[in-house]
């Protein structure tokens, strides 16, 4: 435990850090991200201070295959959103190496021209062992950014896994990337990126196969019962980078559509669910944080929780039965909105 | 938890040589070695470099630079980085950099300089002995 | 191949009771390694013998020189007559520095001039550009103007030297600025010799000087080709360079195969796009080979470079003139190979690197000095590696006959080998829809980058060896003299484009430049418009900004 001074110092600090990150202040930002990343107690209590300032970003996931084109996607919609004056940040995602714990964080590449621009904050993220497409830190590193005042908020996905589509979790407009020819369409269909999906962008629509993917999701759309506050996903087409003009003018249209379907989200039940839920999930991982990981972290201190995997490994004991035993030491009954915090 | 330590680091391509076998290499070395990379690609200014490094709050920068124009380059780093307030993230350098150029660097506050035949073991063991993670955060 | 019928049973029986006798012998002495590999990875076997190039065919597959397969040289006198142009790569500071260097290697025997030029200048920026701070004359020449450019050439004979540019990106650029000064001092267009690089899927694949993507860089080479043809004959308006896919880490076998891929790619593009018949181009299209520290590696690389373009030419693109199916090269020893260490080593280095590309028929060599691993070459350097050639040309005694490895039952079998595999990536990158499509799949890069990682971990792991880096270090350091470039450079360089500014007619650069966007967003060939800016004195990075408006910019796409 901390001296009484040292603490009153700390919270200071945090005080300050808080408003600093309000004020936009890219270093104590980029720093806390760090911090929630490394999962430090004291970035929780920041991130307390800031949450009322939350709410008020545009938040646009970005999801496809690896080499899908996301980042180079991410990046025109940067160069958009700053012509028409808004503030972007960005948390791009990659995968952690299973084997060594290491990863490059590559994303940035294709994005780093935007690196000077004072309006745009882009920051890397690895997953770092959560198994999906998502870093566990994502969702409380929008909240940063949010709190920072960035109008957009743009996170791209690693592009592979089960849990990618938890993106719907954290964003309000949903972009799935799809190339021709890179099989796809079956992807697609598999990990239930469809039913997630508010906007369809076939990338690199010069290539063969193109018409015939926009036929594909395009039925795929028909067969759906019905579309939640009547946005039928568009799809849209992008071709040839290598064409400024028309690429351009194809980003705009994207941009667009992402504005539209945000507008119509505004105040419609469907942000309300959306918000709903997220809520839940919020309110699950907060739980995680204060009430499991503390008990984890407590039963690991005393070689408890060894003990414990033992006995479920030797099948000497259920995980439920110990999980209520735990319950009951930790939370006996009678507490109620007491929680009993570890020792 | 071991992830507090997990060292973040930048690999950066100043100037407008494109030589960066040197730097990629490095980067997939430092993946393996545990390592979270961040390269910058090629053709980078000093002021792209340090902004993104601020961004992405790395411990260190690792500056590649074949082209001679490491004098002016590698310096203007480490300024930009001091006038932001991130003078801790520490700043090295590597490429076709001879050894009279050596002290100017180190004076600009360059901490360590590789040359070509510095063995990719010897760079990794450099860095984790001097660069402390996990502290900075609190 | 040629042999008596008996001579592969003979020679099977003899290499069983040898390998019989190497059993026992290995017992006793065991090899130094499990494996015996090239430089580039490559297995090589203990022993070669007749049964290994068996299937050869004398007439169809190895031949005489000057005929094809052209495996032995397309030179039917080889060296006798004439040996390879001593070409020296120097650029360095100002356009008066440079020029300073170019006359002292003339003097000592330089045949042919080789321009390097520092980075504003290669990525198409005037030195007052803020991406090009402390960049000015670092690493070569820094040109700005057709001003620096009349400065460079002063007082050397154009009309009898060729030249070679290292320039990419704005390689219309450069050749403007050259044809330009060329004519200002009474030498036409169609008399002056020499080449640009001007190869820019290497670049994309490899070294990364880049500027405006793929597709339009590939059109204004064609373009350059184009102007070429009709107008500056004796010169060769591309360069097609493996050099630099190998010293981005790639083996020897790619850089074989993409070099080679690449000549495709832009043949195709000229025959589609500008429709010249093959035959009017391709016999001024030249190539650019390394030649690493693997010997036989590189002569079997040279020599299979040679036969697979014939093939190609004559195959794929049905090739009349015999002088289309030409592999005509210029080599570098390979710089990649030098080491910081014991920087005098890199003598016996290169010694060995050229003594290949000799043995491999090169056309044109440069010779690496040994400092260029710490700075820029000083005078004493690049001094003894032109005499490094000069020994190899006149003491050695390799230049008395052609191709004198030929028919070496190992040489024969590694150069067919090598050639296989690269026909192995042809068929791929054809298969992906050609180099660019390739290149846009970062798969080219991917392989290099593969290579490169594998390459250097096993230096670490002392698998593979350089002496005095990861064997045989020296406890102390050898101190060698480095040319160091002043920093005055390039405030006078700056000062000297400001004079420029300040006396050119504004108005007829403003209007050339609009003449040369008009051209561009036409889909012209732009060398007449790019002629007639230089000639108004608009800098390099005006008219490079003026493709960067139009084509878009090229930024690096980072795959790992």
């Amino acid at each position: 435990m901390s001296k009484p001074a040292a603490k009153m110092s700390s919270e200071l600090d945090e005080r300050e850090r808080a408003a600093k990150i309000i004020a936009g202040d890219v270093r104590t930002a980029s720093r806390l991200i760090r911090a929630l990343e490394d999962r430090m107690p004291a970035a929780t209590t920041t991130l307390r201070r800031i949450f009322p300032h939350t709410g008020r970003a545009h938040i646009i996931g970005i999801t496809g295959s690896p080499g899908a084109g996301k980042s180079t996607i991410a990046d025109a919609l940067i160069e958009s959103y700053r012509k028409l004056g808004k503030t972007v940040g960005v948390l791009a995602v990659d995968p952690t190496s299973p084997f060594t714990g290491g990863a490059i964080l590559g994303d940035r590449i294709r994005m780093q021209r935007h690196a000077e621009d004072a309006g745009v904050f882009i920051r890397s993220l690895a997953t770092r062992g959560s198994l999906g497409g998502l870093s566990h830190a994502v969702g409380d590193a929008i909240h940063v950014l949010d709190a920072m005042g960035k109008d957009i908020i743009l996170i791209e996905t690693v592009g592979t896994g089960q849990q990618e589509v938890e993106i719907i979790n954290h964003a309000h407009t949903v972009i799935v990337i799809l190339v021709p020819g890179m099989g796809d369409d079956i992807q697609a269909m598999k990990a239930g990126i469809m039913e997630i999906a508010d906007i369809f962008v076939i990338n690199k629509a010069d290539r063969e196969g193109a018409k015939q993917l926009h036929g594909i999701v395009s039925a795929m759309l028909d067969l759906a019962r019905e579309f939640p506050g009547g946005w039928r996903p568009p799809i849209l087409e992008v071709e040839n980078f290598f064409e400024p003009t028309s690429f351009r003018e194809r980003i705009t249209i994207l941009q667009q559509s992402v504005d539209s379907h945000y507008q119509l989200m505004a105040g419609s039940e469907l942000m309300e669910s959306r918000l709903k839920r997220k809520s839940i999930l919020k309110l699950n991982d907060a739980l995680q944080a204060v009430l499991i990981e503390p008990v984890m972290r407590d039963l690991a201190r005393d070689g408890k929780l060894e003990a414990m995997i033992g006995l479920i490994m030797r099948k000497e004991a259920d995980p439920y039965s110990l999980a209520e035993e735990i319950a009951a030491r930790y939370f006996p009954a009678g507490t109620e909105s007491k929680i009993m915090a570890p020792q | 938890m071991d992830e507090r330590e997990k060292i973040r680091i930048m690999v950066a391509k100043p100037g407008l040589d494109g030589h960066d076998r040197g730097a990629r290499i490095l980067s997939r070395y430092f993946r393996d070695a545990g390592f979270e990379v961040i390269y910058t690609g090629c053709h980078q200014t000093p002021e792209q470099i340090a902004s993104a490094a601020i961004q992405e709050d790395v411990d260190l920068v690792g500056l590649s630079c074949l082209s001679g124009a490491h004098r002016f380059l590698f310096a203007r780093v480490v300024e930009l980085l001091r006038e932001q307030g991130a003078d801790d993230i520490v700043v090295i350098g590597g490429g076709i950099i001879p050894e009279h150029d050596f002290p100017s660097l180190y004076q600009a506050g360059i901490k360590a300089i590789f040359t070509p035949g510095a063995s990719l073991e010897s760079i990794v063991a450099w860095i984790q002995e001097n660069v402390k993670t996990g502290s900075k955060n609190e | 191949m040629y042999f008596s019928k008996e001579t592969p049973t003979v020679s099977s029986e003899l290499t069983e009771k040898w390998e019989r006798e190497l059993a026992g012998a290995i017992k006793d002495n065991p090899e130094q390694k499990t494996r015996f590999t090239t430089q580039s990875d490559f297995d090589i076997k203990r022993l070669y013998g007749p049964q290994d190039i068996e299937t050869l065919d004398f007439a169809r597959d190895i031949g005489v020189p000057g005929n094809f397969p052209y495996l032995r040289g397309h030179q039917i006198t080889g060296y006798r007559s004439k040996y390879w142009t001593f070409r020296m790569f120097s650029g360095l500071g100002s356009a008066r520095d440079t020029n300073q260097r170019w006359r002292l290697l003339l003097r000592e025997g330089n045949t042919g001039l080789s321009t390097a030029f520092d980075f504003p200048t290669l990525m198409g920026y005037d030195t007052d550009s803020p991406r090009a701070r402390g960049e000015c004359g670092k690493c070569g020449v820094a040109i700005d103007t057709l001003d620096d450019m009349m400065t460079l050439v002063a007082g050397i004979p154009i009309d009898q030297v060729t030249t070679s540019m290292t320039i990419n990106p704005p390689a219309t650029v450069l050749w403007a600025m050259y044809i330009a000064a060329a004519e200002a001092t009474g030498v036409p267009a169609w008399k002056i010799g020499g080449t640009i690089q001007n190869d820019m899927l290497k670049e994309f694949i490899a070294q990364k000087t880049f500027m405006c993507p793929p597709e339009p860089s590939v059109k204004l080479i064609s373009d350059t080709i184009e102007f070429g043809t009709k107008y500056v004959p004796r010169w060769n308006p591309i360069s097609i360079s493996g050099y630099h896919i190998r010293e981005a880490g790639s083996t020897a076998i790619q850089e074989l195969a993409f070099t080679l891929r690449d000549g495709i790619e832009y043949v195709e593009d000229v025959i589609r796009r500008k429709g010249l018949d093959v035959d009017e181009f391709a016999p001024r299209l030249s190539f650019f080979f390394n030649s690493h520290i693997d010997f036989f590696e590189e002569i079997c690389k040279m020599r299979a470079a040679r036969r697979m373009w014939a093939r190609i030419m004559r195959d794929r693109f049905k090739a009349k003139n015999p002088r289309s199916l030409w592999l005509r090269f210029h080599t570098q020893t390979a710089g990649c190979s030098l080491t910081a260490q014991q920087p005098l080593n890199n003598i016996t280095r290169t010694a060995i690197e050229a003594l290949a590309a000799v043995l491999g028929g090169t056309q044109s060599l440069h010779t690496n000095s040994f400092d260029e691993v710490l700075c820029l070459p000083s005078e004493e350097a690049a001094t003894i590696a032109l005499r490094t050639q000069q020994i190899i040309a006149e003491e050695s005694g390799v230049v008395n006959t052609i191709d004198p490895l030929a028919g070496s039952y190992f040489i024969e079998a590694l150069t067919c080998e090598m050639e296989a595999k690269a026909w192995e990536y042809i068929e791929k990158i054809d298969q992906m829809g050609g180099m660019i499509a390739a290149i846009k799949r970062g798969y080219p890069q991917m392989e290099i980058a593969d290579a490169a990682y594998n390459f250097q971990l096993q230096l670490d792991s002392r698998e593979k060896t350089q002496v005095g880096v990861n064997k045989y270090v020296a406890r102390e350091e050898q101190k060698v003299p480095l040319l160091q470039i002043d920093e005055q450079v390039e405030e006078e360089q700056i000062e000297r484009l400001n004079e420029v500014r300040r006396r050119r007619d504004w108005k007829a650069v403003k209007t050339s430049l609009q003449e040369l966007k008009d051209a561009c967003k036409r889909g012209d060939n732009v060398m007449p418009a790019c002629i007639a800016a230089v000639k108004n004195l608009a800098s390099i990075g005006e008219i490079c900004d003026v493709y960067r408006e139009v084509y878009g910019e090229y930024l690096d796409p980072g795959l790992f």
